[in-house]
């Protein structure tokens, strides 16, 4: 549940969501579920030229199982905190 | 993904703010269909009323009818809502016949499977 959790405190920030078949979307995170099942508001394609039936889209459901990467805003990432809490996560707690 | 009070719905990530609304689905094997959404589970399963294919080629589209569809969750890699206000492609494509779609799809093709033989033939050559 970490990842979950965390990509829920990113609800409402700017990510580019790639997918394993190279799509690469950018977009406001709208929401998160278990499953990393991602929800992106205002979204672009990052090569817009080459998905040319993705222009009328703004909002999409994507499924967690076809993410490849979610690149973040660099102040979104609190690696200490993360730290602390895999290391909370480990011990049980 | 569980079913949510009316007010979370569009909080959640729910696909139930997408209900009754013209989506394009985005299938793992490069296809894109069409439709209304009518009903879908926690596993992305979904049926799409009024569903059609789109296929693109170069700057030729076609939308072929298929009529309702059931698609298997684990298929799906995105469902995207169209903006009707937008249009759904640039300016500079046309449409075309069903018959000519597939014609440029061979043509297509074709080119692809030349390009590969023309490569193997410089490898056999062997240059550097």
């Amino acid at each position: 549940m970490l990842f979950f959790s965390y990509f829920k405190d990113l609800v409402g920030r700017e990510v580019t969501v790639e997918l394993k078949n190279d799509l690469a979307i950018r977009g406001t995170l709208h929401s998160v579920d278990q499953y990393l099942n991602i929800k992106l508001e205002n979204t672009r394609v990052v090569d817009q030229d080459k998905y040319p039936h993705m222009l009328s889209v703004r909002n999409c459901f994507i499924r967690g199982s076809v993410v490849r990467y979610v690149q973040l805003p660099p102040e979104g990432v609190d690696v200490d905190l993360l730290h602390d809490a895999t290391r909370r996560e480990a011990r049980g707690g | 993904m569980s079913w949510a009070a009316p007010d979370d719905v569009f909080l959640s990530t729910s696909l139930a703010s997408y209900l009754d609304k013209k989506l394009l689905v985005l299938l793992r094997d490069g296809r894109k269909l069409m439709g209304i959404l009518r009903s879908f589970d926690q596993f992305a399963n979904v049926v799409l009323e009024g569903a059609c294919e789109r296929l693109i080629v170069g700057d030729l589209y076609c939308d072929i009818p298929l009529g309702l569809y059931v698609i298997r969750g684990e298929n799906v890699v995105l469902i995207g809502e169209l903006d009707l206000e937008k249009e759904e492609l640039p300016s500079n494509m046309t449409r075309v016949s069903t018959e000519e779609i597939r014609r440029a799809q061979r043509a297509e093709r074709d080119a692809t499977d030349l390009k590969g033989t023309m490569r193997k033939r410089m490898e056999f050559l062997d240059f550097d």
